[in-house]
């Protein structure tokens, strides 16, 4: 499904690799937490596999695809296959749940029926079905955080990444965005998470890979935050 | 391709930078009136190249007190060489007839010339117009009733020169501002792109292509430059219809100077308009590729 080989990334800024000789595979259905400190090279990790930079040694091979030899022109094609969430949500906040949510399908050229048949679906699944016409400054956190996922999802992607997703919510919050995380991974998506929360890396016991200074610390099935904390 | 999605980005961008959009649009109005103004000199020139050159090469102006043998002598002499293609006899009075209608626009001056001030001469073609030496040598100045050779087609170059002049100079103006309004297009363009950043993020990581992307900043682009080129082509058609047609009436009736009739400016309006939307298409697809990541 996903895998990492010999994985190096230097940025020209910087003389200390972000990720160093890392290798891991990733197989379909899992749900894996991303854990270390900032820095570590969390974010690295999931810009890779977003064809949003390249290694610089190394391979990543997404859904049999190799992405190093990949050219520009099918990058979007394999980010259709990806669904990302963000720590700050990034809803457009001129259009309202139900428009942010299409304007992910409008822009990949869905069929309007489809969209009009779809979006309902997803804003129900992730429990927003009530506010389908409200703008995103009229949300709580939780629920733009819902939105965000709505959209990542609406396409049924693969793979879902997310970053941080409950880092701007309080922890009861979190647990429910951690639910809906769990409800789209049963259903076969992948779901990669980076996060610095460990109440829900205890409590969910996935597996955790940690990464220490851009190397892997610790690749755990079942895993827990850490020792110590 | 959504048509309704990417026209009303279209819409948006143009509304949200309409000081940028508004300055676009004029620079590029003007480097495309001022190129349309060029080309219609250009073509005004080589109308009036051949209204010249074809008429007269040579003139024969000839003393005041010549006398009826010496005239006669001329005519002979011209009647034999075999240089002379043709040739024409203009009277004292002839000269004035033409001069009044020349300047019928400036009464004052046809009011002030006594009708026996202009000297009466013989036209001449030649057969070969380069060949102008041999007659003026032929005829030296001030001997037998010949006053003056005057080779017309040396005064026709000083003509075109300064004509050819004004029209480099027209264009040379035109690029310089052609090269002000890619700039200015770039940086609209930059400018919309970073407003739409959020969209356009969010279009990169659900995997819209990169056409999808850029469309609505380059058509953006492109739009103003039409408009640009329409603002153009009227302000060509308004310069033909109140400086042109009006103040440039008698000499064009005349003869001296050639009409702008509406079907060069037919021509040359398409031309504008591809060169506006062209380059303001590309300038914001190039802006796209190194400045923007979309």
């Amino acid at each position: 499904m996903i895998e990492l080989q010999h994985v190096t990334k230097l940025y020209p800024a910087s003389s200390r690799p972000a990720l160093d000789d890392v290798s891991t595979e990733i197989d379909k259905g899992e749900f894996v937490f991303l854990i270390g400190s900032s820095g570590s090279g969390k974010s690295t990790f999931l810009r890779l596999l977003l064809k949003e930079d390249d290694p610089t040694t190394g391979t990543v091979t997404v859904n049999g695809k190799t992405l190093n030899t990949m050219s520009k022109w099918q990058v979007p094609k394999l980010r259709r296959t990806m669904g990302c969430v963000f720590q700050d949500f990034r809803l457009l906040r001129n259009r309202t749940v139900a428009q942010n949510v299409a304007f992910a399908l409008e822009v990949i050229n869905k069929p309007q029926r489809t969209i009009k048949r779809v979006v309902p679906e997803v804003l129900e699944m992730v429990g927003l079905e009530g506010k389908a016409n409200r703008l995103p400054g009229e949300l709580s956190g939780g629920e733009q955080q819902r939105v965000a996922i709505a959209r990542a999802f609406v396409n049924r992607p693969l793979v879902l990444l997310a970053d941080e997703p409950t880092g701007n919510l309080d922890p009861e919050t979190s647990e429910g965005i951690m639910l809906l995380l769990e409800r789209i991974n049963r259903t076969g998506t992948t779901v990669i998470m980076a996060t610095h929360d460990y109440h829900i890396v205890d409590s969910m016991r996935r597996r955790v890979i940690e990464l220490n200074g851009g190397v892997i610390a610790r690749d755990q099935s079942r895993g827990v935050y850490g020792v110590g904390r | 391709m959504r048509v309704n999605f990417v026209l009303s980005e279209v819409a948006t961008g143009l509304r949200r930078n309409l000081t940028m959009t508004v300055a676009m649009i004029l620079t590029t109005a003007i480097s495309l009136g001022l190129m349309g103004t060029g080309l219609l000199i250009a073509g005004m020139i080589s109308d009036m190249k051949e209204i010249y050159y074809d008429k007269v090469q040579v003139s024969i102006f000839l003393a005041d007190d010549v006398t009826d043998e010496q005239r006669a002598a001329i005519e002979q002499q011209l009647a034999d060489s075999s240089e002379v293609a043709s040739y024409l006899y203009e009277s004292k009075d002839e000269a004035y007839e033409r001069f009044q209608q020349q300047f019928s626009q400036q009464p004052e001056l046809v009011q002030n010339t006594p009708p026996d001030a202009l000297p009466e001469s013989f036209r001449v073609e030649l057969v070969n117009p380069e060949r102008y030496e041999v007659i003026a040598a032929e005829f030296p100045n001030g001997q037998n009733g010949v006053d003056q050779v005057r080779d017309e087609g040396d005064f026709l170059d000083r003509l075109f020169s300064l004509l050819n002049g004004a029209r480099n100079a027209t264009i040379a103006v035109a690029v310089v501002q052609a090269l002000a309004a890619l700039l200015l297009i770039s940086n609209t363009i930059q400018l919309a792109a970073f407003n739409r950043r959020n969209e356009t993020n969010i279009m990169r990581l659900v995997g819209a292509s990169r056409w999808y992307t850029q469309l609505p900043f380059i058509l953006e682009a492109a739009l103003a430059g039409l408009i640009g080129a329409l603002l153009a082509v009227g302000g060509l058609v308004l310069t033909k219809v109140l400086f042109v047609d009006k103040t440039l009436a008698g000499p064009i009736k005349a003869g001296i100077i050639p009409p702008v009739d509406w079907g060069a400016i037919a021509f040359i309006s398409p031309i504008i308009a591809g060169a506006g939307v062209g380059l303001a298409a590309i300038a914001a697809y190039v802006t796209l590729r190194l400045y923007v990541r979309l």
